[in-house]
């Protein structure tokens, strides 16, 4: 099964090599992994997905709560939480098929950040069926590249 | 004041008395500051890795953190199984090393090594200090990190220019890490329930490991022991835990464990886990141990917990706590029936040998050490065979009396440790049961222990092989020995002579007693070479993969 876990880590150098580190050295898998700055500066949010069972992911959340730069780890998928992820996706046009494919877009609420000759991007934010759906969907006319942010994720208010 | 004059400051504000290590030029202002700084005792080590072990006997003898420190680099990478070696035994030291200047970290400057990098997975924590500002606040961290729930290692590594500037010194009276809070006392109705099932037991077992040592939870463990009559086996690190000569006491288990002791675990129904973490040379095939037991698991480290078995009542919190509270609710004792059953077992299976008169044998010679030094010696190990007959053939009574590497099984260990031992307990006897192989992987530190007039004693098991690997080639290998014939030995007698140490030989069974007193009788460091049979196996034996009670080379004694 795969987790969503959110990890508070202190905003200091070093410690996104700890958490990886830890993976990798204890022999767990990362989907993806996404760090950036929180609300209070010193603090760095990890959203980090991740497959396993129940007993490795009770090991994976122990082990990263024995890291002394790690505030909180709380996994996700057993609380109400809203999940996103940003993706640019560049997918062949031509005159011919550019309308066709702004029109996809549209229907994904994605935005067209950039045209070209050859080429254009389509930056689409959502959770991930809905992005594999319009990877499927534009498939047929050729992505040349894609770059995902990876998850991230936050707790329902309540 | 200058950053390498803060450091020895701030050692001193933490209570360190002593420090090994190696100088080298990245550390070249402590070793200046040092000069003028009478409280701290350094001791000059001849290779950095006897600088760590030497730190981590200081600490598992006293319970103090010791304290190693080394050059950037070279000094610094030596000093790596000395730290993977006390971070898998859960060891509090705290490692010095110096680091290039902080413009030059990272364009590979002469002596540089990205040392938390190299370190990271076996510390507890460790840091880079660029500026002298954050020194203070970083050794008191450190030190508070090391010594406090689960202890570690810890790696302080400060650049050249760190030391060098000047600041104000001021030495914080508190620190507050929000990541990091032990917890220590025991969840109340955890406690509630595992004091009811243990007061339902009828052939409870309580498995101790080196967190009781650790938590100093001896006493607390006996009276637990005692009040509820539960035979206490322990781990190779919780030997001392509770007094192998108690009628309670059922030794060690696992793979090398007793006969008793590991049919004890398999027949047992409740099993209460102290400051131990399921080792697989414990536990043997997981899905037989202790097939019929509840599970009880004290640990301060939520992440020993259900790591590798299932538990019934985890328990995190510090030993010394939970045993005292658990204590005061036992109603019922285990079954006198059980006890029985125990010292039948006891009779059956017990540990023997075979003392003739021409060869002597290894477990000879660790009961003729025990005898001589009257159980009251501090024992060190190397690893392989030597440890194995140490840990079985002496009886271990008070905690902190056994030294050995056990999770990363370390040759080279035992003669660094025992030092570092000697050092923190000057009026100990220390003994290092060495084997010939393990104590030539740290054999310079004989200079260390004749320049600090440390008396020392190493009774080496000489049986000229890499012993415990030639025993599994024997056994499980077809007598294919393969790379573990030592008959190429140095005379370790005139070694030690070399570097002015004694050295005696013994190598008929009448003469081992005759040379172990004589060491005992003389001055400064001894290597005592004993020639001992070349076949002798470690029994009982659990074979890889096999259920703890699937022993071989048991011998059954008269039932």
């Amino acid at each position: 099964m795969r987790h969503t876990i959110s990890v508070l880590v202190e905003n200091k150098s070093g410690v996104l090599a700890r958490v990886a580190g830890l993976f990798s050295g204890r022999g767990y898998n990362i989907d993806s992994l996404n760090v950036a700055e929180t609300e209070d500066t010193t603090v760095s949010r990890m959203t980090i997905v991740a497959r396993g069972d129940d007993k490795i992911l009770e090991q994976i959340t122990k082990q990263l709560n024995r890291l002394v730069d790690v505030i909180k780890v709380n996994d996700l998928s057993t609380e109400k939480h809203v999940e996103r992820e940003l993706v640019m996706i560049k997918v062949s046009s031509q005159p011919g098929n550019r309308s066709e494919i702004i029109h996809i877009a549209d229907i994904f609420r994605a935005n067209i950040v950039d045209v070209g000759h050859e080429a254009m991007i389509i930056a689409v934010t959502g959770n991930e069926e809905k992005i594999a759906a319009l990877i499927n969907i534009l498939n047929p006319y050729g992505i040349k590249e894609i770059a995902r942010s990876g998850r991230v994720a936050i707790v329902r208010g309540k | 004041m200058k950053g390498a004059k803060i450091l020895l400051e701030c050692l001193k504000k933490e209570g360190v008395e002593v420090m090994f290590g190696i100088s080298g030029g990245s550390v070249i202002d402590i070793f200046d500051a040092l000069y003028d700084e009478p409280a701290i005792k350094y001791y000059l080590t001849r290779h950095e890795q006897g600088a760590a072990h030497a730190a981590d006997g200081y600490a598992r003898a006293t319970g103090k953190v010791g304290v190693c420190i080394a050059t950037s680099g070279p000094g610094a990478t030596n000093l790596v199984t000395g730290i993977a070696t006390a971070y898998m035994d859960s060891v509090p030291i705290v490692a010095i090393t110096g680091q290039v200047y902080s413009h030059l970290i990272g364009n590979d400057a002469f002596q540089e090594a990205d040392v938390t990098g190299i370190t990271r997975p076996i510390t507890k924590h460790n840091y880079l200090i660029k500026s002298v500002e954050e020194l203070a606040v970083t050794v008191k961290e450190a030190f508070h990190i090391a010594r406090t729930g689960r202890p570690g290692p810890v790696v302080i590594d400060i650049a050249k220019d760190a030391q060098r500037t000047e600041t104000e010194f001021v030495y914080p009276e508190n620190i507050k890490i929000r990541g990091y809070k032990p917890t220590y006392s025991g969840h109340p109705k955890q406690i509630d329930k595992a004091a009811e099932i243990i007061n339902a037991a009828k052939q409870p077992v309580l498995y101790v490991g080196g967190g009781a040592i650790i938590s100093g939870a001896h006493e607390e463990l006996k009276q637990l022991a005692e009040k509820a009559q539960i035979p206490v086996t322990t781990t190779l690190l919780g030997l001392g835990s509770f007094p192998e000569t108690h009628r309670l006491s059922l030794g060690m288990l696992g793979m090398h464990g007793t006969g008793y002791a590991n049919h004890a675990v398999t027949n047992c129904d409740l099993l209460i886990a102290v400051g131990s973490r399921f080792d697989d040379r414990v536990t043997g095939k997981l899905e037989t141990f202790a097939p019929n037991a509840k599970i009880i698991h004290i640990d301060i480290d939520p992440a020993a917990i259900s790591k590798n078995v299932d538990v019934d009542v985890p328990i995190v919190g510090d030993a010394r706590n939970i045993l005292t509270e658990l204590t005061k609710r036992i109603e019922n004792p285990s079954a006198e029936s059980w006890i029985e059953q125990i010292d039948a077992w006891k009779k059956k299976y017990p540990l023997c040998y075979n003392q003739g008169d021409d060869i002597i044998k290894p477990q000879y010679v660790v009961e003729q050490i025990y005898e001589a030094t009257k159980g009251e010696a501090i024992i060190v190990t190397e690893v392989g065979q030597n440890q194995m007959w140490a840990a079985q053939f002496y009886k271990y009574t008070r905690p902190r009396t056994f030294l050995s590497s056990g999770g990363l099984g370390t040759m080279g260990y035992g003669f660094p440790a025992a030092i570092g031992a000697q050092v923190g307990c000057p009026d100990k006897i220390v003994f290092d049961i060495a084997g010939d192989g393990s104590i030539q992987m740290n054999i310079q530190e004989i200079t260390t222990a004749v320049a600090n007039k440390l008396p020392v004693k190493v009774a080496i098991l000489n049986n000229s092989f890499l012993g415990m690997v030639r025993q599994w080639q024997d056994l499980f290998y077809d007598g294919r020995l393969s790379g573990v014939d030592l008959v190429t030995n140095p005379d370790f007698v005139k070694v030690a002579e070399a570097f002015g140490a004694t050295g005696i030989r013994a190598a008929r069974p009448d003469e081992v007693r005759k040379a172990i007193d004589k060491a005992l009788e003389t001055p400064g460091p001894v290597f005592l070479d004993f020639i001992v049979d070349r076949s002798e196996n470690v029994f009982p034996m659990v074979p890889a993969g096999a259920s703890i009670h699937e022993m071989i080379g048991i011998i059954e004694g008269m039932a």
